[in-house]
């Protein structure tokens, strides 16, 4: 034990043989402190401050995020976030599959919001591919990206709440993303993990029973919002417990590579629907709301007030379906199969039908970038190309994986209660940071 | 509020940095500028800082690697090295993007770091280090950040085989000795 203060070079600091001892050398951490000298202050080297920690396997942390913290008193001199524990090698996995095929793993990257992973990843392979998608597809496209926004909004809002003790919050949302889950349902026959969105398309046109579902949902829903609101909104326990909590200034929130909502409760107006359009969201009206202080407050505020823009989007998108030309996938059949009533008419449709079922489509040796506004923020896809029919490397950049590298910086010098706060408000998924 | 006209990247990179701009890429409307290793941060500083350009914003640091199995080691077809690395870059300002991309070798995979302009390159940085063993210099906390501390090999590498084995030809016989776990005599 005593041997630990004289290894390594340039020690200034000797850690004392009980705090060695204090850590509990393989009992909880296989590990020194040296390793962690210049991560934490030099007072935790010698004993002053402790290190705890917290998770992987803690309520608040929404999963299995693991954060060492070195604490004085109750007050965080140092937050090291670890992820890692949920890597399950998507994009690995992805390179030795077809295009096509990949498509059902992207939706485990992000388990709340499923349908944006789809999206972006198709909409990757239409860039590369040059693959046109019809006007009906979109449309179709935007009502379940924003249907996935509430959703993982409700999700969002009720743990958050949950952590920071108002217990009823989470039942309710609950309750509002049952019916969202049962729309699923109704498209793709699940209820979280769709792939409902398909390279070129979708998998299936819009069933009979969803859009009633649907418009009844939309009459229902913004009432329930009203109801979050009385409970959280001016609730002054929740006031005291948020406001000025986790400030980021905004030039800091850029530096760190926040986005979606974390990114605008600082009052940085950059919101990808809006920056730099896709599935033509230039053609719809909504607000992107912004923040003022930058603090867990506002990051709350801001995603309240975003389902109430969903909604707005997607009542709007349901007069624009009848119009919508197309169909709900692209007509060509070198990216989607033929209708099974071709195959007994086309030898065409014969051949088209078994290349993509054996072989998947081709996309040239080349990359694309694209990126999407997700429900926690700028989920990214770098997808490049082999010339084959699988790709050499694809690469999501996803919001929680910045948000939870940035969580040092928001939680210096708060304590440990405002830490769960903070945690919530960046709304991280650790299936979308691992990966 | 007076916001100066948008500038052509490629034009402003060659008329200010004619050095440093070695190939440009335009590809689906993306475009592609390429730079050697050492000039990374001078670039990006550059598309930071310009007037009319304004990158202000790190999307994503991504990492590809140009090895295949069938030619083997040391022939990446059109591509001059191993490995590439990707800055994707957003200017807010302007509503678009572009992506910073460097060829990096394959025997010392040696790139700056790019924490000195965004924070945000930290972790992103980490994670290619991680999986494609590329080390970023000036990096304060090199070390791995998805896969366990003591993982061995980098698992994007495309000569990573993904829970099998990789099978045996003349090509590649003895780098597959080299790592492979013989029972001991």
């Amino acid at each position: 034990m005593a041997t630990m203060a004289t290894k390594g070079p340039n020690l200034s600091l000797d850690i004392p043989v009980e705090t060695e001892q204090a850590l509990g050398q393989k009992q909880t951490w296989e590990g020194s402190l040296e390793e962690l000298r210049g991560l934490v202050s030099d007072r935790a080297l010698t004993g002053e401050t402790m290190l705890l920690n917290l998770g992987p396997h803690h309520p608040s942390t929404h999963g299995v995020l693991r954060l060492l913290l070195e604490l004085d008193g109750e007050e965080i001199i140092t937050c090291l976030p670890d992820v890692g524990y949920l890597h399950t090698g998507i994009e690995k996995n992805i390179e030795s599959k077809s295009y096509e095929k990949a498509v059902t793993l992207t939706d485990r990257i992000d388990y709340l919001a499923p349908m944006s992973n789809n999206a972006v990843f198709c909409m990757a392979i239409e860039k590369l591919g040059d693959i046109d998608v019809p006007e009906r597809a979109q449309v179709i496209r935007v009502i379940c990206l924003e249907l996935t926004r509430l959703n993982s909004h409700l999700v969002w809002l009720g743990t958050h709440a949950l952590d920071l003790g108002a217990m009823s919050v989470f039942l309710y949302c609950f309750r509002e993303r049952e019916m969202i889950l049962d729309m699923f349902e109704m498209l793709s026959g699940q209820r979280m993990m769709g792939s409902y969105m398909r390279p070129g398309g979708l998998w299936r046109d819009l069933t009979p029973d969803f859009l009633p579902a649907l418009e009844k949902f939309m009459d229902y829903f913004p009432r329930k919002v009203d109801d979050y609101e009385k409970l959280l909104t001016n609730n002054p326990i929740w006031r005291d417990r948020t406001e000025g909590i986790g400030v980021v200034e905004p030039d800091e929130a850029i530096a760190l590579g926040l986005s979606g909502p974390t990114l605008r409760g600082s009052g940085v107006n950059f919101d990808i629907r809006k920056a730099n359009p896709y599935l033509g969201y230039e053609n719809y009206e909504f607000d992107v709301p912004l923040g003022e202080h930058g603090d867990v407050y506002d990051r709350f505020y801001i995603r309240i007030l975003e389902m109430r823009q969903s909604v707005r989007i997607i009542n709007q998108a349901i007069k624009r379906l009848p119009q919508a030309s197309g169909s709900f996938r692209t007509e060509n059949r070198k990216f989607t199969p033929p209708p099974r009533a071709e195959l007994g008419r086309s030898m065409e449709a014969v051949i088209h039908h078994f290349k993509l079922w054996t072989e998947g489509f081709s996309l040239p040796d080349d990359e694309v970038y694209v990126a999407i506004e997700s429900p926690r923020g700028e989920v990214g896809c770098y997808l490049h190309g082999t010339g084959g029919n699988k790709a050499r490397r694809v690469h999501f950049k996803t919001p929680s994986f910045m948000h939870i590298s940035a969580l040092g910086k928001m939680s210096q010098g708060h304590m440990i209660a405002d830490l769960v706060a903070i945690v919530g408000s960046i709304d991280c998924v650790l299936g979308d940071s691992d990966r | 509020m007076y916001i100066p006209d948008a500038l052509d990247p490629i034009a402003a990179m060659t008329e200010n940095l004619p050095d440093v701009l070695l190939d440009r890429h335009e590809f689906r409307g993306e475009i592609t500028l390429i730079v050697a290793p050492a000039n990374v941060v001078t670039a990006v500083r550059f598309l930071e800082t310009t007037k009319g350009l304004v990158y202000n914003y790190l999307s994503d640091i991504s990492a590809v690697d140009y090895f295949d199995l069938k030619l083997g080691y040391g022939d990446y077809g059109a591509r001059p090295e191993r490995f590439a690395v990707s800055y994707h870059l957003f200017s807010m300002l302007y509503g678009r993007r572009i992506r910073v991309k460097t060829y990096v070798n394959e025997d010392s995979p040696i790139v700056p770091t790019m924490t000195g302009v965004w924070a945000a390159a930290n972790w992103l940085e980490r994670e290619i280090f991680d999986m494609m063993g590329i080390r970023f210099e000036g990096h304060q906390n090199m070390r791995r950040v998805l896969m366990p501390e003591d993982w061995e090999g980098n698992p994007h590498r495309r000569d990573y085989p993904l829970g099998y084995e990789t099978v045996m030809f003349s090509f590649n016989v003895d780098d597959i000795n080299k790592h492979k776990p013989y029972a001991e005599e």
